[in-house]
Parts: structure tokens; C-alpha cells; sequence
């Protein structure tokens, strides 16, 4: 990425037109031939340049005991004393156990459920029921997750939630159970709106990748005396086998980076232990007391370990099953 | 068992998966509705009478007093004026720049085509984090803007790729012979391209509005104690969390916080109505388009 940086300035520069002072090279001219193009690419990628790349640079306070009043050359470097303190640090030890239980979670139940729900949408006969399914479907994907915080709560509540109802009075449960207050059952709950939020919206692109099946496998497969099940192990899955891998690398790549949008809707100060994830605990100790270092350390953290996940992934899925996404 | 019986259109293994099948997707059909019409029925019932509990889908004593008590919140009407400007702003200044990068990454003779799109497709794999950016916020003195709301996110690598894509499948030609015509290459974005890439442009749109108009981190983390820049899911957030977990709210803003404290359940639920309910009526009339928008987006990326 460093080496990429000082270059679109310098393009743009350049890709404004001024008198040739010399004799024009081939490039210059392709620019000056091309000068719309140039004009409506490369301020976005200045932008660009600015809001994802310059961060990376920031990654330099993780190495300074950081002070917002000083300029860059009169901080204090420090080496590696933040990364120090981090792994010496046991709660970070706990919020790096949240993260990766609720990603491994999330990452199980993202795949296999909307998996499972598309391949049983497509067998759903009723031209009808299945088009309103399905549009009911993406629903809660378009609705905030501070709105599906509170709802997720108000279902679970102990007085007049429909879980606690609904167990009660299925004799399966004496007592309501407090599950917004208890930290067993966080990850669960996180995984479970999760999935309600997305699993239609994710099946979306498994259900297109269906439709590209040949359908004369399946007359084949019929004719051959094969049952609904077999024709799904055999046709279906395989059918969409590329669409599930690469979807999977990038899931991969997002394990530890799971944002922290669902934990902060869903925790309150009696599950902490469970909910704190790599982004929350950036944020706390981080931003909110102002230990700029520290935080960047967690987030250069998180970053770095994104990727080597990503490119690990890649790896193996290009070795075994010779899909890659790069 | 299925071979015995080829002659029928359905094998009974057919048919009894096809029930199961059925009952499984209206159990799902109810799962994903219910919370819904919950909090329907109860924002629309007496807010005493709600205490009770025992509301499930149909309210028991009707009333329209919550959402008549919704306009005595100011900061929610702030929200709500904020929100509606970053929602057009943010969506109209993502459609401009993804679909003018989409373009130039659609023409092949583009001579920095590659660069460009690599250097696009790198953001979608890496970030500088939570605290870096927070801290590149802080030296360009964004926080405590409205623009912090905007700018950050008006070019998105995912965005971009889903349009090329789409444009990629449109006929050459038409370019070609606008060329001819002595057309540059912004007319051609813009007389040829603009106008076929409507089915996509109504998919980003969407896209760009729900992620505006749902957003409430931005607000908590920059702006939380700015009150003339709050947002309506920050507010919502806010009114929600009053009861149950008032403690973290330290960022908040304390009138508003006082204010919050005494919404009964039934308040808190025409908020979240009139929160939620823009986005629901528009999403079904475009459900064709993001259909084929994500499903082109996975295809390419």
C-alpha cells in the first residue's frame, strides 16, 4: 500500500493540462487524449487516497506515545511498548475470545443457514407463497440494528416477550429466563439476530446461483429415480460450490473483524465480559480516554490480522478447490 | 422408493417434503414478521394499558396519542431533518462518484484502468481502523461537522463494481457510435451510459439511502454531543436504551437523556415505527433491481 500512495498525486497533477514544455511523451499525451476519463476517476481516487488510505499511515502512533497537541516529528517513539502492554493486558486476552467465538459463530450460522434457506426456497412449490417469502424475507435486513436491538430485546424480555411466553407456556420453562442479563447466553442471542437480520438477504445471491443451474441435470437426475435430497446433495450444492467458496474467503477475511454494530445494540453493563469485542475495547480504551496509542495498537492489530486471515484463506481455497478471489 | 412410482409427477417422498417444506417457510414467514407486527400493535395501544403486557399483534386499547406524542421530542424532529439531509446528500454524491469511476473502469483502452481498480479493490480487503480513522478525522477537523457524515463514505469499491458490471453488459456500440458522433467521454457517461444504468443506479441508490439512513455510530462516535447534528437512529438509540441501560450513556446528550427517561414502552415502539417505516414502504417497489444488483455484484467481485 506505501508504494501505491505517492501516486495519484503526482497523476493528478499532471492529468490537469498544461502547456508541454518539452517534446510530449506517449503517456502524456494518452492522459491529455484520455483527460475526461482521468477527470472523473482520479479525484475519487485521491478521495480514496485520503479516507482509506491515509489511516494506514496512523498506524505510526502505535509505535509513539501519541499526544494530539505535538506535531509528527516531536512525538515520542516508543517501539513496540503499546503491543507490549496489549498482550500483557488479560482483558484483551477476553475481548480477542469474544471476537473470534461470536465470528466463528456468526461465520457457521451465516453460511449454513442461508445456504439451507435458498435450496429450500427454490424446491417451495406456489408461485406466490414463494415470491412473498421471500420478499418478506429481506425485511430485516433493510431495518437498523438499533432497531433490531430493541426488538431482539423486547422478544426476550421477561415480562411479555414471546420467547419467554411461548417456553412458558410449552411447559418447557418454569421461570422466564432473564436473557438479556445473563452473559452465557449473549453469543447466542448476537448469532440469532444475525441470522434472523440477514439470512434472506444473504440467500439472494445463492438462490441467483441456483437459478443458473442447468435444469436438464435435474430431469436426468429424476429420470435416474433420484429423490428431492439426492438431487439437492447432488446438483444443487455442487451447482453453487464457486459462489459458496468465494463468499467464504471473504467471511474469512472479516472473522476478526467482525465490527461491533449487533454487541453494542445488544450488551449492557452485566454481560461486558461477553460482549466486549477487538472494536469495542478499541473504543473504550482507545477513544474514550483518549489513549490514542493504545487504541491504534488494537486497531493495527485487528487490521493486520484481517488480512494475513484473508490471504491464508485464499491460499487454501485456491489449492484445494482452485477458486481465489485475487 | 421414488423409482417405484416415475409414472406420477410427485413420488410420495416428494410430497411429503413439499408439506414439511411448507410448514418449515411459514414458520420462517412468521419468525421474520412477528416482531414487526408486535411493535405495530403495541405503538398503537394506550400507553398505561401496555403495561399490562399481553399485546401480541392487535392492540387492545387503540389509540393514535403515542405517535401525536412523538412531535414533543425536538431533538427527534432535529434528527429527523438531519437525517433526511445526509440520506439525499450521501446518496446522490455516492451515485455521482460510482458511477463515474463504474465508467472509466468499463473502458478498456482507459490507459490507468488497472491502477485504478486495483487501488479500488485494496479497500475492500484492508482498513486503518477504528482508532486511525477517528484520529484522521480529528486533523482534517471533521468531527463536530455535518460532513463527517458524508464524506468519509462517498466512494465505495463495492458500489463501483456492482455498476461496472452492469455496464459491461450493455452493447458497446453504443459508445462507439456516439464517438462518432463526436460526442467526448463525459457526454457519453453522461447522454448514453446515465441513462441505460437506471435499473442499477436504483439498486445504489437503495443501498446508499438504508446505509445513510440507518446509520448511528457516526453520530455516537463524533457527534454525540453535538445536539444540532444528532440523527434519528442515534436518538432512537438514545430513547431505547433510557431504561434499561442508561448508564453508558455518557457521550449523550443529558436534556435529551432527562427527556428519554420517561418514554413508556409504548412510545419507544411509534418511534421505532416511524423510524423504520420509510425504508419498508420504498425497498419492495425496488426489490427487483437489488435482486439483480447483488447477484451482478457477486458475480464480479
Amino acid at each position: 500500500m506505501e508504494t501505491l500512495s505517492p501516486r495519484p498525486e503526482t497523476k493528478n497533477v499532471s492529468a490537469t493540462p498544461k502547456p508541454p514544455k518539452k517534446r510530449k511523451t506517449g503517456f502524456w499525451r494518452s492522459i491529455l487524449q484520455q483527460k475526461y476519463l482521468y477527470l472523473m476517476s482520479m479525484p475519487f481516487v485521491i478521495w480514496l487516497f485520503v479516507f482509506n488510505y491515509l489511516p494506514v499511515w496512523g498506524w505510526t502512533m502505535a509505535f509513539q506515545k501519541y499526544k494530539p497537541s505535538k506535531s509528527f516529528s516531536e512525538q515520542e517513539w516508543v517501539g513496540f511498548k503499546n503491543f507490549v502492554d496489549l498482550f500483557q493486558d488479560e482483558r484483551f486476552y477476553l475481548v480477542l475470545r469474544n471476537t473470534l467465538a461470536m465470528s466463528l459463530m456468526g461465520l457457521v450460522a451465516g453460511f449454513v443457514i442461508p445456504i439451507t434457506f435458498a435450496v429450500l426456497l427454490n424446491e417451495l412449490r406456489g408461485k406466490y407463497f414463494k415470491r412473498t417469502v421471500q420478499t418478506v424475507s429481506y425485511l430485516p435486513h433493510f431495518v437498523s440494528w438499533v432497531v433490531v436491538g430493541g426488538i431482539i430485546t423486547k422478544m426476550l424480555s421477561i415480562d411479555g416477550g414471546i420467547v419467554n411466553d411461548l417456553l412458558v407456556s410449552l411447559n418447557i420453562i418454569n421461570e422466564p429466563i432473564q436473557f438479556m442479563a445473563q452473559g452465557k447466553w449473549f453469543w447466542g442471542i448476537v448469532t440469532a439476530s444475525d441470522v434472523w437480520k440477514e439470512t434472506g438477504w444473504n440467500a439472494i445471491i445463492y438462490l441467483a446461483a441456483i437459478t443458473g443451474i442447468d435444469k436438464e441435470l435435474y430431469e436426468a437426475a429424476r429420470v435416474d429415480g433420484a429423490g428431492r435430497f439426492r438431487q439437492i446433495w447432488n446438483i444443487t450444492l455442487p451447482g453453487i460450490r464457486t459462489t459458496i467458496s468465494v463468499l467464504l474467503i471473504m467471511s474469512i477475511g472479516h472473522l476478526i473483524g467482525i465490527g461491533f454494530e449487533k454487541q453494542f445494540q445488544l450488551s449492557n453493563s452485566l454481560v461486558t465480559d461477553y460482549s466486549e469485542v477487538l472494536d469495542l475495547y478499541a473504543l473504550n480504551y482507545g477513544i474514550n480516554i483518549s489513549r490514542f496509542s493504545y487504541g491504534t495498537a488494537i486497531s493495527m492489530f485487528t487490521s493486520v490480522v484481517s488480512i494475513i486471515l484473508l490471504l491464508t484463506a485464499n491460499g487454501i481455497m485456491k489449492k484445494t478447490t482452485k477458486e481465489s478471489i485475487m | 422408493m421414488a423409482s417405484s412410482s416415475k409414472a406420477f409427477n410427485d413420488t410420495r417422498g416428494d410430497k411429503i417434503f413439499n408439506i414439511c417444506n411448507f410448514i418449515l417457510m411459514t414458520v420462517i414467514l412468521i419468525i421474520t414478521l412477528y416482531p414487526f407486527l408486535n411493535v405495530l400493535a403495541i405503538s398503537f395501544n394506550d400507553s398505561t394499558d401496555t403495561v399490562r403486557g399481553g399485546i401480541y399483534i392487535w392492540p387492545r386499547e387503540f389509540t393514535l396519542e403515542n405517535y401525536k406524542t412523538i412531535f414533543n421530542y425536538s431533538s427527534l424532529i432535529t434528527g429527523f431533518k438531519i437525517t433526511i439531509y445526509r440520506t439525499v446528500l450521501g446518496t446522490v454524491l455516492g451515485l455521482i462518484s460510482a458511477s463515474m469511476l463504474a465508467y472509466t473502469l468499463s473502458r478498456p483502452d482507459f490507459k490507468s484502468r488497472k491502477f485504478v481498480s486495483t487501488f479500488l479493490a485494496l479497500t475492500m480487503y484492508f482498513s486503518g481502523g477504528l482508532v486511525p480513522t477517528y484520529m484522521l478525522m480529528r486533523h482534517l477537523d471533521l468531527i463536530g461537522t455535518f460532513w463527517i457524515y458524508i464524506l468519509p463514505g462517498i466512494v465505495s469499491a463495492f458500489n463501483v463494481f456492482i455498476i461496472r458490471s452492469f455496464i459491461d453488459g450493455l452493447p458497446y456500440a453504443l459508445q462507439e457510435s456516439a464517438k462518432l458522433d463526436g460526442a467526448n467521454d463525459f457526454t457519453i457517461y453522461y447522454k448514453v451510459i446515465l441513462p441505460l444504468c437506471k435499473p442499477v443506479l436504483a439498486t445504489i441508490a437503495l443501498f446508499l439511502a438504508v446505509g445513510q439512513w440507518n446509520s448511528w455510530f457516526d453520530t455516537y462516535l463524533y457527534n454525540g454531543n453535538k445536539a444540532h447534528l444528532t440523527t434519528l437512529q442515534y436518538e432512537l438509540m438514545k430513547i431505547l436504551q433510557s431504561t434499561n441501560q442508561g448508564a453508558r450513556m455518557t457521550n449523550a446528550n443529558d436534556m435529551a437523556n432527562m427527556m428519554a427517561q420517561v418514554s413508556p414502552e409504548s412510545i419507544k415502539m411509534a418511534i421505532t415505527i416511524v423510524v423504520t417505516v420509510p425504508i419498508l414502504i420504498v425497498y419492495p417497489f425496488l426489490q427487483r433491481y437489488f435482486v439483480d444488483g447483488m447477484t451482478l455484484g457477486a458475480v464480479k467481485a
